[in-house]
């Protein structure tokens, strides 16, 4: 009951500290900051190659022939079968008549052109272009989808799949243990920084100490103050990263050499990018003081 | 009460500061604890404030066993203590009253309590209109006055003044050593450890003596007698 009185007087505590210990929140104001704009731009990076890899994956796709003995109707009433199944994403029907001309014209302009035009079009048979949510389940995949009665073959290059499991795995791991590489570096420098502000106030601590504070109460206002310092060196960042990132999203639209790269646009991650931010903030602060501030409670 | 039952102290490097002392303060008393450097005096402070545990024999501090105390306890047991330090102590950023705000909250106590309290125990100690003021900005007397007010904003048991005197000058001394001296009246035990000869000799109390780690003398309405040790 009596602990609801000290709510308002951490915050006030809190919030005085930061300004009566001025250079020393600047300073972890500023590792914050520092800390968070470079763990975003890498993760900024990470986000934009994963789109770039899951469009290319979306891209990835196998063929599943329709039994020649179907009449068109019946090759097209598959589709509904084809698109319950669990691990595809959408199927793209195409007659052999157009199957003739596309591959008429994956050829055109070549010496045997005349060649491939003239290729009877029985040759070729309705086929079912099957996308996949997880191209990584492509095996079990192409299992379910000749399971499905009136598909008789497929056509896939399962090498091309593996390959982009294997980059998007590389990717995924080595942005992880960058981030998580990063994220100790913060606390640590923020630890740091914070202990060194609580070094030069130990001697306040003993006193409190000496007057029948519990570690709680001592430690209330050094966390409040922690909190406050993240969330201020996130909301900083958050600002700084959006400039950075739209200046070198700038520079790759409107460059020669890269455009093949597309940069997903700031607008559509800011709240994304706040909410880490925010949080890792918060996390950092809070976790620096305590830990910083853990070993003056020993009186 | 404090109860010292054939108390040993060793510290780690091997030091043995206190040599089985017995000892009793009872509520209400005043006693003077004097003896030379390194006789022992802030051992039995810092057994006393729970700083150091006994290394040996039995401690009672008003109703806990230091031998057995737990961390989670021990500010319960120091809010039963108001200690008062040489150099003050006081938190340079905090106002007067901010300062004795502070050890209230500590001990959970409600707003309207440290409105009501705050100003009783400053118009004590006589510094009524000096609420505002900021340490550096008042004279060391009145510097120990306030460590003196926070001592007692809580209430305690007992007041421990280590060489609450030490920085100041005779006459400020004095004014000191008589509003301890009127604060035990009002009820709360009274244990002053201190090296000025005169003051003690001055005030006729409890004088215990201790020197290389016992008690050499334990007497009522004492005086300070070696010359040799101060």
């Amino acid at each position: 009951m009596k602990r609801s009185y000290n709510f308002g007087y951490f915050i006030a505590e809190g919030f005085r500290s930061i300004f009566t210990h001025g250079l020393m929140s600047f300073a972890a104001v500023f590792m914050i900051l520092a800390c968070l704009i470079i763990m975003g731009s890498f993760s900024l990076v990470a986000v934009n190659f994963e789109r770039e890899l899951g469009q290319l994956e979306a891209d990835n796709q196998f063929l599943a022939f329709v039994d020649e003995t179907y009449t068109r109707e019946q090759a097209q009433a598959i589709q509904a079968k084809l698109e319950a199944l669990e691990n595809v994403s959408y199927v793209e029907f195409t007659t052999k008549e157009q199957a003739k001309e596309n591959y008429a014209a994956k050829y055109a302009g070549d010496q045997n052109q005349e060649l491939y035009e003239e290729l009877p079009t029985e040759v070729f048979r309705d086929r079912y272009a099957v996308h996949m949510k997880d191209i990584s389940l492509m095996n079990e995949t192409i299992d379910q989808v000749e399971g499905v009665e009136g598909i008789d073959g497929h056509q896939a290059a399962p090498e091309i799949t593996e390959g982009f499991v294997m980059v998007r795995n590389v990717a995924a791991g080595v942005a992880l243990i960058l981030i998580v590489l990063l994220l100790l570096i913060s606390l640590f420098i923020i630890y740091n920084t914070i202990k060194l502000g609580t070094f030069t106030r130990r001697e306040e601590i003993t006193i409190m100490k000496m007057c029948g504070a519990t570690n709680g109460f001592v430690r209330a206002p050094f966390v409040v103050e922690g909190m406050l310092l993240g969330l201020a060196g996130a909301v900083l960042a958050f600002f700084a990263q959006w400039g950075v990132y739209s200046l070198i999203a700038h520079a790759i639209d409107t460059g020669s050499t890269i455009q093949l790269i597309t940069v997903i646009p700031f607008q559509e991650m800011w709240k994304g990018v706040l909410a880490v931010f925010a949080a890792t903030g918060l996390v950092v602060g809070t976790g620096g003081s305590v830990m910083a501030i853990h070993k003056f409670l020993q009186v | 009460m404090i109860r010292f039952i054939d108390v040993q102290k060793t510290y780690d490097n091997g030091t043995k500061a206190l040599k089985g002392v017995s000892l009793r303060i009872d509520d209400g008393e005043f006693a003077f604890l004097v003896g030379p450097s390194g006789s022992g005096k802030s051992t039995i402070i810092k057994l006393i404030t729970g700083e150091e545990e006994p290394t040996d024999g039995r401690l009672m501090v008003n109703g806990y066993n230091m031998g057995s105390i737990r961390n989670r306890q021990l500010p319960y047991m120091r809010r039963t203590l108001g200690v008062i330090f040489q150099d003050f102590r006081l938190i340079e950023k905090k106002t007067v009253w901010e300062n004795l705000e502070f050890v209230m909250r500590a001990v959970g106590a409600s707003p309207r309590e440290i409105r009501k309290r705050i100003p009783y125990v400053l118009d004590l100690v006589g510094l009524t209109r000096k609420d505002d003021r900021y340490p550096d900005q008042l004279s060391g007397g009145e510097q120990q006055r306030v460590a003196i007010a926070r001592a007692l904003v809580n209430n305690p048991h007992m007041i421990i003044a280590d060489e609450p005197t030490g920085n100041l000058d005779p006459g400020r001394s004095l004014e000191i050593m008589m509003l301890l001296e009127k604060i035990n009246e009002l009820g709360t035990t009274m244990l002053v450890v201190t090296h000025e000869k005169e003051l003690v000799n001055r005030f006729s109390k409890r004088v215990i003596a201790i020197e290389n780690g016992r008690i050499i003398s334990d007497e009522t309405g004492g005086y300070y007698k070696n010359e040799e040790i101060i």
